[in-house]
């Protein structure tokens, strides 16, 4: 049944529904109903809340927790998740599984509480230290963010890394009909014969840790994970394309933008102008390879990014184009939101 | 041949990197035997530090969490929770949870976690070479407090057990010393207590230990053992603190 | 078809539950719908807004710059978004709290004394559910009679105020 609900509680209860059993976390605006949701929803089945002291002491309760087999979360706001860092690389050098939720808002320092796009770096460059990657989402409608955090607990777990889902201050806050699937079954989830619940000793004691003394041995792993995300750029890359076959410019936006984006195509396509738009829906892994087709496309003249930011992702597209076409930016920022005319003039602007 | 003495079952058989004279080896063996004696095996998650006993977990023989510096109190908070039939313990050193780690600790307590922590002050940070910890003494020596520890420059040494147990979480806090063996045979004791709290489900329980760094305090093993009785515990009384 | 609105108005005056009655109503009727609100410090008592997307399709822009209904229930909200109006779109002026006229004349508009039917209709805080009702009205989407199957729904906790509200939104939408 479809129900009109806001987006950080819709996501909650996907989470719930995914399999979550714990979560850990600290207010922060844009994303406190997401906590208070989960205050009353996780002694409801049988997980645990706990409102920690801060966010470093929530990152490092879902480590203790992820580590010992948990299904387990944690979701902030840009300020809170520049807190989380230290946790998260730790995190990826242990190979724990588990999600976290990003609400960005501006910065930086304390910035505002309305919607940004600004933690695309931190996010997907690896905000905290050493080489690692998560797997990143830009849901751009709270059905979209639901389906995707119904699934991530799953993601995690497959490939033992931390799932983002990067929202800005709109998608929590925002209402939208969804359908929320049914409860997944626990019996169905995969053993996780590494994870350090207590009952290993002698033979079969495991250890979590990131420590590696030895380069050699470090070197190792770091190769490792980064075999595991050459497995995410080939299995989990997603993005949409919205009438993208003859146009002649692409807009590339992510989130609640590219819905704003996809209205400017529309007056765009209104004025007899060809624009298309490509959304990438997983961050990290980048949709390079579609991005990079459509520049080896004669009908494709130029791209505009546009982002609730200074220009980050614009880094990729650029990358992804690699000099075959123009690119060119448009962003807002500091809580400031443009509105489909804005990027309509954007992409005027450049003919 | 009658075996005497053994080594606890919930040690591993990785030996010791810890220096001579260090009683951190100490510690790690009332920890085992106790865990042992309480019929624990195969049913405990061990959270290692970061500091001189970051390697714990190549000893101890159990399930076990290397976690960041400071943060053994929020990831036993997360285990335990999701755990709660398990014994878990966090074992910290006085940089780690005196320092870095306050707040972990001082919420964990707060909370009533129902885990047990290991805190073992050497008043030095070991690891890294000798710089001036939390629960340095005013006038010790160390790498960057070379003349001494000033009050007025460095600040003073704070008491973690007594600023614990003005909480209403704690169960249970003491302070034992391991510089000769009527230290040690307490510090049993109360290591015992402090998980047999935690089997009870009564509780936050937190045992510090007045330890030794002969290596860093420049000092020989028995000298060491000396200060430890001599000067600490006049910095760091011996007692319970706390106890319902 | 799609139909967008701007509810504005102080912090308390109900704005951003009129627009989910708005938008609960839309999921009755089977539509796609997104309900923005403004966040912040506009909860703690100072001016607050939500937009309001309506469609036959999955809503694109949740952000409305032309809006074809604007509600202003205070005076800062009138003159906030009155000139973003479409030309033909119509907006509905609590007129118990703005004594202005509005300037433009490509637009419709309608006075309403919100507060002296909320009264009449024997609760006092039932204003926005006043304003409801003419916007039902006018905007001709919604079947009135869903639309007080939502209030039964919402208020179903409070039964006793359900008259109250029905009285409030029928008087609306008599206008």
């Amino acid at each position: 049944m479809r129900e009109l609900m806001k987006g950080n509680e819709a996501i909650a209860e996907a989470a719930v529904r995914g399999g979550c059993r714990a979560f850990f976390g600290y207010p922060i605006t844009p994303q406190n109903e997401i906590p208070e949701y989960m205050s009353w929803r996780m002694p409801e089945v049988g997980g645990c809340f706990v409102q920690a002291e801060s966010e470093v002491s929530a990152i490092n309760m879902v480590y203790g927790a992820a580590a010992s087999g948990a299904r387990v979360m944690t979701s902030s706001s840009s300020p809170g998740i520049s807190l989380k860092q230290e946790g998260i690389s730790y995190i990826c050098g242990a190979e724990l599984p588990c999600v976290i939720v990003n609400m960005v808002r501006g910065g930086p320092g304390l910035g505002g509480i309305q919607p940004a796009q600004s933690d695309y770096f931190q996010t997907v460059k690896g905000g905290g230290h050493g080489d690692y990657k998560m797997l990143v989402y830009g849901p751009a409608t709270v059905q979209e963010a639901v389906d995707i955090m119904y699934d991530a607990f799953d993601k995690a777990d497959k490939y033992r890394i931390p799932v983002m889902l990067l929202g800005d201050g709109m998608l929590g806050q925002i209402m939208e009909a969804v359908e929320i699937p049914k409860m997944k079954d626990s019996a169905s989830f995969p053993k996780k014969e590494w994870a350090t619940d207590g009952t290993g000793v002698g033979e079969k004691r495991r250890v979590i840790n990131s420590l590696y003394i030895e380069p050699d041995v470090l070197e190792a792993i770091n190769h490792k994970l980064f075999d595991v995300y050459s497995e995410l750029e080939k299995h989990e890359v997603r993005f949409e394309e919205y009438l993208t076959d003859d146009a002649q410019t692409i807009i590339v936006a992510y989130g609640t933008v590219a819905r704003i984006a996809k209205s400017a195509v529309n007056l765009l396509r209104a004025q007899g102008i060809k624009a298309g738009l490509l959304r990438p829906i997983t961050l990290f892994p980048f949709p390079t390879l579609a991005i990079e087709k459509l520049a080896k496309k004669k009908n494709v003249k130029d791209f505009l990014a546009t982002e609730l930011s200074m220009g980050q992702m614009v880094e990729d597209v650029r990358l992804s184009v690699n000099g075959k076409k123009p690119v060119r930016f448009f962003g807002r920022t500091g809580g400031n939101v443009m509105l489909p005319e804005d990027i309509v003039n954007a992409v005027l602007e450049g003919k | 041949m009658s075996v005497v003495y053994k080594k606890s079952k919930m040690l591993t058989d990785t030996p010791f990197h810890y220096c001579p004279g260090c009683t951190h080896g100490v510690a790690h063996r009332i920890v085992a035997e106790v865990l042992e004696e309480i019929g624990a095996e195969g049913n405990v998650i061990g959270i290692a530090p970061v500091g001189c006993a970051v390697f714990a977990y190549n000893y101890f023989n159990c399930d076990i969490q290397q976690v960041a510096h400071g943060r053994a109190p929020a990831a036993a908070t997360g285990a335990k929770r999701c755990n709660p039939d398990k014994i878990v313990f966090a074992y910290q050193g006085d940089g780690d949870l005196a320092s870095i780690g306050t707040a972990e600790i001082v919420h964990a307590a707060a909370r009533g976690e129902n885990i047990t922590v290991i805190f073992i002050n050497n008043a030095i940070y070991g690891m890294t070479g000798g710089q001036m910890a939390p629960t340095t003494l005013l006038g010790q020596k160390s790498t960057t407090s070379q003349k001494g520890r000033s009050a007025i420059v460095n600040g003073n040494p704070i008491r973690v057990s007594e600023m614990l147990a003005v909480l209403d979480g704690p169960s249970y806090i003491e302070r034992v010393s391991l510089g000769d063996v009527a230290g040690v045979i307490k510090a049993k004791k109360a290591v015992k207590k402090a998980f047999e709290n935690q089997k009870a489900g009564k509780g936050f329980s937190m045992v510090e230990m007045l330890s030794t760094c002969p290596t860093n305090w420049g000092m020989l093993p028995l000298d060491a053992c000396t200060f430890v009785k001599k000067e600490m515990t006049k910095v760091f009384p011996l007692g319970v603190f706390k106890d319902i | 078809m799609e139909e967008k609105i701007i509810i504005a108005g102080f912090g308390g005056q109900g704005v951003l539950s009129l627009g989910q009655f708005i938008a609960y109503s839309a999921i009755e009727e089977g539509r796609e719908v997104t309900w923005l609100p403004s966040y912040g410090p506009e909860m703690r008592g100072g001016t607050s807004n939500c937009s309001v997307v309506v469609s036959d399709l999955q809503v694109a822009s949740p952000i409305i710059s032309s809006p074809d209904f604007l509600i202003a229930m205070n005076k800062p909200s009138l003159y906030k978004f009155q000139m973003k109006v479409r030309p033909g779109g119509c907006i509905i002026v609590n007129a118990s709290l703005i004594p202005d006229k509005v300037e433009r004349t490509d637009v419709r508009v309608l006075y309403i004394n919100a507060q002296d039917l909320a009264i009449e209709a024997g609760n006092s805080r039932t204003a926005n559910i006043v304003i409801l009702g003419v916007y039902i009205k006018q905007s001709g989407l919604f079947d009135k009679e869903k639309v007080l199957h939502v209030i039964e729904k919402k208020f179903a906790s409070k039964p006793k105020v359900i008259p109250a509200n029905i009285k409030a939104f029928e008087l609306g939408y008599a206008i």
